[in-house]
Formats: C-alpha cells, sequence, structure tokens
C-alpha cells in the first residue's frame, strides 16, 4: 500500500515535467522540467532496489548533461517563447513515432510476468564492480576506448579554435567557453 | 513486509533525522559567520564584531540572521518568478541531502549507504542546477555572469574532487562512508592522509578543490563584488538570500567533514586512547578544516577565471590521476593486497 503510494508519488514526479518539457513555450524552462523528470526517474531507479543505476543516474544527467543542456541553450540565442508550428506536416510524424513506441512499451509491458520478487533489497555496488572486472571486462575496456577518443576529440576542437584567434593568450579557451 | 507500525517508526526516524540535519546546518552557518569574521579580523590586524553579547561580539551573527527574516522579500519585476522562488530550495536541498551520508560516530548516520561517497557527489552536482537557475531566473547580467561562472567552476572541479577520493576507495575496498572511517582506527598515523606520499597529494588536491568546489576565495569568481555585485545572488534578498548563505557555510562544512571522513580518520582522535566523543571529535576535525579554509579566503588574492580553468584542467586533474596510479603501485609493492 505504502509502496504503491511511493510508487504513484515518483510516477507524477516523472511524467508531469515531462508533460510541462514539451509543452513549455520557453525552452529554458523546458530544461529546468527535465531536472524533475530525471529526479523523479533516478527515485523509480531507487525504489526498484537499483541503487547504483540511481545515483548514477543523478551524476550522469542531472550532475552532466543537463547542466550541458543549460548551457546551450542559455548560451545560443533563442527567442524565448518563440512561435510554435502547428500543421500536419508536424502532427502526423509525431504521432506515427508516439503510435510506435507506445506500440512497443505496450507489448513488452503485457509480455513480461510481473512476479515481482520476493527478496529485499541489496546493494549492488560491490556486484557490479566484479563483473566488470570479470565477466564484462571487454565491453568495459572497450567502453573506456570509445570515451577517450571522445576526450581526445573535445581537445582537438578546443586547440583548432585556439589557433583562430591567437591574440587571446594561451588560456583564454577556458573562460570562452563559459561565456559562449 | 514489516508492519506498519515498523514503516511508522521509519519515516518518524526519518524526518527527526532531516530535522537535526537540517538544524545543524542553520547553527553552522551562524558559527561560521561569527567565525568568519573573527578570522578575517585577525588576519587583517582588526578585530571583527566585539559589541554585540558583549564577549568578542558573540551574538553579532543571531542578531543578523534575526535582521535578515525580518527583511522585505524583493522578487524583481522582470525575474521568473517560479524559478526564482525555487532555485534557493534547490541549492539548499542538494546540500542538505549529501549530508544525510555523513557517518558522525559508529552507527549514527542517516542513509547508510554502500554507495555514500559516490551519492554525496551525485546529489552535490543538483547545487549546480540551482545556482545557473537563480542566475537565469534574476534576469540580470551580473547574475546570469555570476551562475555562468559558478556552474562553469563546479562542474569542472568536481572532478578533481571526486578523484582525489579514488586512492582512499582502493585502499578501502568500500564506497561505504562508515567503512572508510572504520579501515582508519587506531591512532592518526593510520589516517589515510599519512598512508603513503600519493594519499597526502591526494589530500591536499582534495582541499584546494573543495574550496572552489564551494565558490570561497580564491576562487570567489561567482560572487567577485568588484565585477559582478554579488554574482548569482544578485537580486535576491531576505530569507531567500539567506537560503543560499546557509547553502554555502553548510557546504562549507559538508567538504570539511567529506575531507576529515576520507583523509583524516573520521570520528577516530589522533592518540587511540581518545576516542570517547565521536560525533565531537569529527565536528572538532570539521572545525579546523573550516578554519583553513578561511585563512586560504583572507590571504590569498582572487585568481583569475582562466587560470582556475587551467589550474583545474592541466595541473589539478593530472596530478589526481598520478596519486590514482600511484597509490595503486603502493598497495601492490608493499603488499597490502596480499
Amino acid at each position: 500500500m505504502t509502496g504503491d503510494l511511493i510508487f504513484i508519488l515518483l510516477a507524477l514526479l516523472t511524467v508531469v515535467p515531462a508533460v510541462w518539457v514539451v509543452s513549455s513555450r520557453n525552452i529554458v524552462h523546458a530544461g529546468f522540467g527535465l531536472l524533475f523528470t530525471l529526479f523523479g526517474a533516478a527515485g523509480l531507479y531507487a525504489y526498484m532496489g537499483a541503487d547504483f543505476i540511481a545515483v548514477t543516474q543523478l551524476m550522469v544527467y542531472i550532475g552532466g548533461v543537463l547542466v550541458l543542456i543549460l548551457f546551450t541553450v542559455m548560451m545560443t540565442r533563442v527567442p524565448s517563447g518563440g512561435r510554435r508550428t502547428h500543421g500536419l506536416d508536424r502532427y502526423v510524424p509525431a504521432g506515427v513515432f508516439a503510435a510506435l513506441v507506445f506500440g512497443v512499451l505496450y507489448k513488452t509491458i503485457t509480455s513480461v510476468e510481473w512476479g515481482g520478487s520476493e527478496q529485499p533489497a541489496m546493494p549492488t555496488i560491490a556486484e557490479i564492480g566484479t563483473n566488470f572486472m570479470t565477466s564484462y571486462i571487454f565491453p568495459f575496456e572497450y567502453v573506456s576506448l570509445v570515451l577517450l577518443a571522445a576526450l581526445i576529440g573535445a581537445a582537438i576542437l578546443i586547440r583548432e579554435r585556439r589557433d583562430e584567434q591567437p591574440a587571446d593568450g594561451e588560456n583564454g579557451t577556458a573562460e570562452r567557453e563559459v561565456q559562449q | 513486509m514489516g508492519g506498519m507500525s515498523d514503516q511508522g517508526l521509519h519515516v518518524t526516524g526519518a524526518a527527526l533525522m532531516a530535522t537535526l540535519m537540517f538544524t545543524v546546518m542553520a547553527l553552522c552557518a551562524i558559527v561560521f559567520t561569527w567565525m568568519e569574521r573573527k578570522v578575517a579580523g585577525f588576519i587583517q590586524s582588526r578585530y571583527g564584531p566585539m559589541y554585540t553579547g558583549r564577549w568578542q561580539g558573540w551574538a553579532q551573527a543571531v542578531a543578523d540572521m534575526l535582521k535578515i527574516l525580518g527583511k522585505e522579500d524583493i522578487i524583481p519585476a522582470q525575474a521568473d518568478k517560479g524559478l526564482f522562488v525555487f532555485a534557493p530550495i534547490l541549492v539548499l536541498l542538494g546540500s542538505l541531502l549529501a549530508w544525510a551520508a555523513i557517518p558522525w560516530s559508529p552507527g549514527f548516520i542517516a542513509a547508510d549507504l554502500d554507495l555514500g561517497l559516490f551519492y554525496i557527489f551525485a546529489v552535490s552536482s543538483m547545487v549546480v542546477i540551482g545556482i545557473l537557475m537563480a542566475g537565469w531566473a534574476s534576469n540580470n547580467k551580473w547574475a546570469l555572469y555570476g551562475a555562468a561562472r559558478g556552474a562553469a567552476q563546479m562542474v569542472s572541479y568536481e572532478i578533481p574532487l571526486a578523484l582525489a577520493t579514488i586512492p582512499v576507495i582502493l585502499n578501502v575496498g568500500s564506497l561505504n562512508t562508515q567503512d572508510i572511517v572504520i579501515a582508519q582506527q587506531g591512532g592518526m598515523f593510520n589516517w589515510f592522509v599519512f598512508h603513503d606520499p600519493f594519499l597526502f597529494i591526494a589530500f591536499w588536491m582534495y582541499f584546494i578543490a573543495s574550496i572552489a568546489e564551494t565558490n570561497r576565495g580564491p576562487f570567489d569568481m561567482p560572487e567577485t563584488e568588484s565585477e559582478l555585485v554579488a554574482g548569482y545572488h544578485t537580486e535576491y534578498t531576505g530569507m531567500r538570500f539567506a537560503f543560499f548563505f546557509l547553502a554555502e557555510y553548510a557546504n562549507l562544512f559538508l567538504v570539511a567533514i567529506i575531507a576529515s571522513v576520507v583523509f583524516l580518520g573520521g570520528w577516530w582522535a589522533p592518540i587511540p586512547g581518545l576516542d570517547f566523543a565521536p560525533a565531537l571529535t569529527l565536528v572538532i576535525k570539521g572545525v579546523l578544516l573550516v578554519f583553513l579554509n578561511m585563512w586560504v579566503r583572507w590571504t590569498l588574492p582572487r585568481v583569475r577565471v582562466d587560470q582556475l580553468m587551467h589550474l583545474c584542467w592541466k595541473v589539478m586533474i593530472p596530478v589526481t590521476l598520478l596519486c590514482i596510479v600511484g597509490s595503486g603501485l603502493w598497495m601492490i609493492l608493499s603488499g597490502e593486497l596480499g
């Protein structure tokens, strides 16, 4: 009973701001709405006993992705309260996609046996760590490689910009990045 | 499934713990405001507050709190009202959530999580969103600049801050804050700061990063009063300003307590025989680190934004990475891995 109530509260916390995100006329508001949606999703993970996923959700999505989104949205000149396009050319593809996603979700939800486990939720981090270093060592190292490539790519992008504007001095890049 | 009374007990316990943490936070702000003024005064060869409450002006911070409660609450006409009101709450929430995983004494912890440290760093990142929200909602160029600087600085310094604790996590083999403290039992030479040279460097890296993470001098670019008036909280008054103020001092104490837990033995006294007041020991260590933080703030001049970013990305991150590798090698070579 209490469990259902917690689930409903968390689900509302996820879904209501999500509607706000897609319907808000102000793109910065949409960005901030994501905060609640992502937080609610983290709450749902925690509720399901996936503590590591929940905290990672906070760390990666709120601490990283959302900050990046907000920065981009605030620093680019988007006319706030800008026009929204209404028209069949928007509604039809959106409707088709939504129907497809809903179909897949519905199929998945109805085909899974929702028995629920009787075991109390256990801390997962030690097991995840052990699995990373043993059974899943190859995917783990592969992902590290991809991230390293992304890091090198970012460094190269910044360097090129510095060569174009050498007048700003050696360490001007970071400040420009902040202010752009 | 336990009975309803069990759950009721659990909820009551959680509510009590949250109230206690909030009270400690509020107390922190009052005590540290007074302490900051006295330390600043001492360093600058003046007295600081001397009048209110007779002895060393101890009641000045209390008087200031009362004054701030009675101030007019101004919301600028062009501000984004909803976000403007919510931002200080979010900033405070971010630091209050992190307080849950602090192990005050054996068994006395609000949330004994296996993810402890990781959880603390994750929820602290909500503060960044709060600051961005405050800066944007104020509709003021100084506030927006301050928020952008603050967010960029906090996102950057979170990396060396978290990386500096990894050597300790390697040594303990757990992220649980209780386990980390228990691993440092038996006098100050078992504290991780003195464990090996790499951990000693990692501690100072953590300390420097924590100053930047709390947006305090010499890294207080988000607030630089000479160029940005007051940064992201320029437009805030009264109670809403007090929330930012509270969050700043709560975060200051939080990073000091985490440093004590991770590197300075947590609740263990320096000499094994003196372990009679674990929570008090931890608080004393935290206050000493806060004093060190204030000492740095009132001694060193402010750095420039580019110097700040240079220090983080080109100096501190490589050094902390080196500490991780070095500490791992030390573990292998000293045979601690068994």
